[in-house]
């Protein structure tokens, strides 16, 4: 396998996709809002239990490719017990990181979530990555229909 | 086989000159990820040889002027080429007359074009147009769009699981509503070779005209729109080793005698006074505006390319690479083909077992493998298989076995990624 294919489908991504965490729908949630790439058919539900401004549970369900669905698994482990002001900090970070073409970020504070950080070198697969944030930020502005990337 | 048959056979295989083809395209040279380039995505569109080429720098270089109005010399030179093109593609077709060979954009805009000059012109609430469920979307939404403007009704043709029409289910959907059959000639998403022959004898049993979508059928087999007795033939120069930006639309003389101008301009009219305008003749009333003139010429070269080589050697050539595609790729552990229709082109969509095609577009890409993933513009044929896309090889004239061995082998490391 060359170099380059190790630094976009690395472990902690393929793991993430074999068995995501905070996979399932979460009964009674807050808020849940669905995700829609028309241009893959990735299509995913994000659901989020909050106790005031601090989110207590969040999960997903749905399919994707192993980018997007490794990208809702590792979102969801980074915001459970952040703040939504916490979390829009996070969203607003993590899309420097994976579209800036050289992110003035300190690349350490991601955490496993900078895993994420290759697919800047696949333009095609940034929507992908960044599915379930657009989602995530859809829920935090109070939308409530459904998201789609396009 | 008779041995005659088989002895044509063996002779057109003894002259495919494969080195020499692959030298024709200079962008099949190239590394992609520091592999060698293996392009297996001819279905979104094809390479073009040298010889289309240099025929397009030739044009900007000493003749670009526009066509149809000038008396000088470059104009006469650019308009005896373009007229030179149109002549190539009648008979490339087998056309009756040029003024049956409409110059468009594509097979999207001849496909609009039917839509709303003869559709809208003729069809009534309550009447029926009969589609099938592996159409391109660009053989839907037209019909759909003329549906809303006029009343009519969509109908569609289902398919089996192999991904081939359901012919019964077509002879029950017609009837005395039906004005229009538009059917796919062969499936970009599944390489369905449909049985046209037996569709167009149906629907003119009942006097109904039918319309072909040959996007993906021109480039890979002969087409003779006499022998098939079609009423409309769309196709595109793109997929066809030509330029993008060109398309023919070929029709019966009668129907498109009788069908108004689509849309309005230059070159289409005979005289325009503010209170009357009088349209031109066949084919140019359907040509407003400067068309790609480079383009057309440069389809017009492309034709005399695949025209040297022969479309049945290359339809033979590329029946064989499918073969042997469809033998090595059906033994990978895990991996599906969809559409696995009897009669069949050289198209692989696949899917495998808990990778999404994304990821294997991608992986692929890395090893210089160039296919499409997603759902190739046929949503519906996606939704009938209840997957949401799949992966795509489609072959072309230049392709080889060694391209099908680095793809399978591209196939393999994708698993060990996700092993
Ligand atoms: C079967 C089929 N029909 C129609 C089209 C549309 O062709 P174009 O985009 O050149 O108009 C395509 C191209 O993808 C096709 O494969």
């Amino acid at each position: 396998m060359s170099i380059d294919m190790k630094d976009l489908y690395q472990d902690v991504i393929v793991d993430h996709n074999r068995t995501p965490r905070n996979f399932g729908k979460i009964d009674h949630a807050d808020v849940s809002l669905e995700g829609y790439n028309p241009l893959c058919g990735d299509r995913l539900t994000l659901y989020i239990k909050f106790d005031n401004d601090t989110i207590t549970d969040i999960s997903f369900d749905g399919s994707g490719c192993a980018i997007s669905v490794a990208s809702a698994s590792l979102m969801t482990e980074a915001l459970k017990g952040k703040t939504t002001e916490q979390a829009e900090k996070v969203f607003n970070d993590f899309h420097h990181l994976i579209t800036d073409e050289e992110p003035e970020l300190d690349i350490e504070k991601f955490g496993k979530l900078a895993a994420l950080a290759g697919v800047r070198d696949y333009p095609s697969r940034i929507k992908c990555a960044s599915l379930c944030w657009h989602t995530l930020n859809g829920l935090l502005e109070g939308n409530r229909s459904s998201i789609t990337t396009e | 086989m008779t041995a005659k048959s088989l002895m044509k056979q063996a002779t057109q295989t003894v002259t495919y000159d494969i080195e020499k083809i692959r030298d024709d395209f200079p962008i099949l040279k190239q590394q992609v990820n520091g592999k060698p380039l293996v392009y297996l995505d001819n279905g979104a569109t094809a390479q073009k040889p040298q010889q289309v080429i240099e025929v397009l720098d030739q044009y900007y270089r000493e003749y670009n002027s526009n066509i149809h109005r000038g008396v000088h010399t470059l104009s006469e030179k650019a308009t005896g080429a373009y007229e030179a093109a149109r002549l190539k593609i009648k008979n490339f077709i087998n056309a009756e007359s040029i003024q049956q060979v409409i110059l468009t954009s594509g097979t999207t805009a001849s496909i609009n074009l039917v839509a709303q000059s003869y559709g809208r012109s003729t069809l009534k609430q309550g009447d029926e147009i009969i589609i099938t469920e592996m159409e391109h979307h660009s053989n839907i939404v037209p019909w759909q769009m003329l549906c809303e403007q006029t009343g009519a009704k969509l109908k569609v043709v289902p398919i089996n699981d192999k991904g081939e029409l359901i012919m019964e289910e077509y002879e029950s959907l017609l009837n005395d509503r039906t004005r229009l059959v538009a059917v796919v000639h062969i499936s970009n998403a599944l390489g369905t070779i449909n049985p046209v022959e037996d569709i167009i004898k149906l629907a003119h049993n009942r006097g109904i005209p039918v319309l072909l979508d040959g996007a993906q059928a021109v480039p890979h087999c002969p087409v003779d729109v006499q022998a098939l007795d079609c009423d409309f033939y769309c196709f595109s120069g793109h997929k066809l080793f030509g330029p993008t930006g060109t398309g023919v639309l070929y029709g019966k003389k009668a129907l498109l005698e009788s069908m108004p101008p689509w849309q309005g301009g230059g070159d289409m009219i005979r005289t325009v006074r503010f209170d009357e305008t009088t349209y031109n003749d066949l084919p140019y009333k359907f040509e407003a505006g400067t068309p790609d003139i480079a383009g057309v010429i440069g389809t017009g070269a492309a034709i005399d390319y695949v025209s040297a080589i022969g479309m049945d050697n290359i339809a033979h050539y590329e029946s064989e690479l499918l073969a042997y595609a469809t033998e090595i790729m059906s033994a990978i552990d895990g991996l599906t083909l969809v559409g696995t229709a009897d009669n069949k082109a050289g198209i692989l969509s696949f899917v495998m077992k808990d990778i999404h095609p994304h990821d294997i577009g991608t992986i692929l890409d890395q090893h210089g493998v160039a296919i499409r993933t997603g759902h190739h513009c046929a949503m519906p044929v996606m939704e009938r298989y209840e997957i949401p896309a799949t992966a795509r090889a489609s072959l072309a004239l230049y392709n080889t076995r060694d391209d099908i061995d680095h793809l399978v082998e591209a196939i393999n490391n994708v698993r060990k990624v996700f092993a």
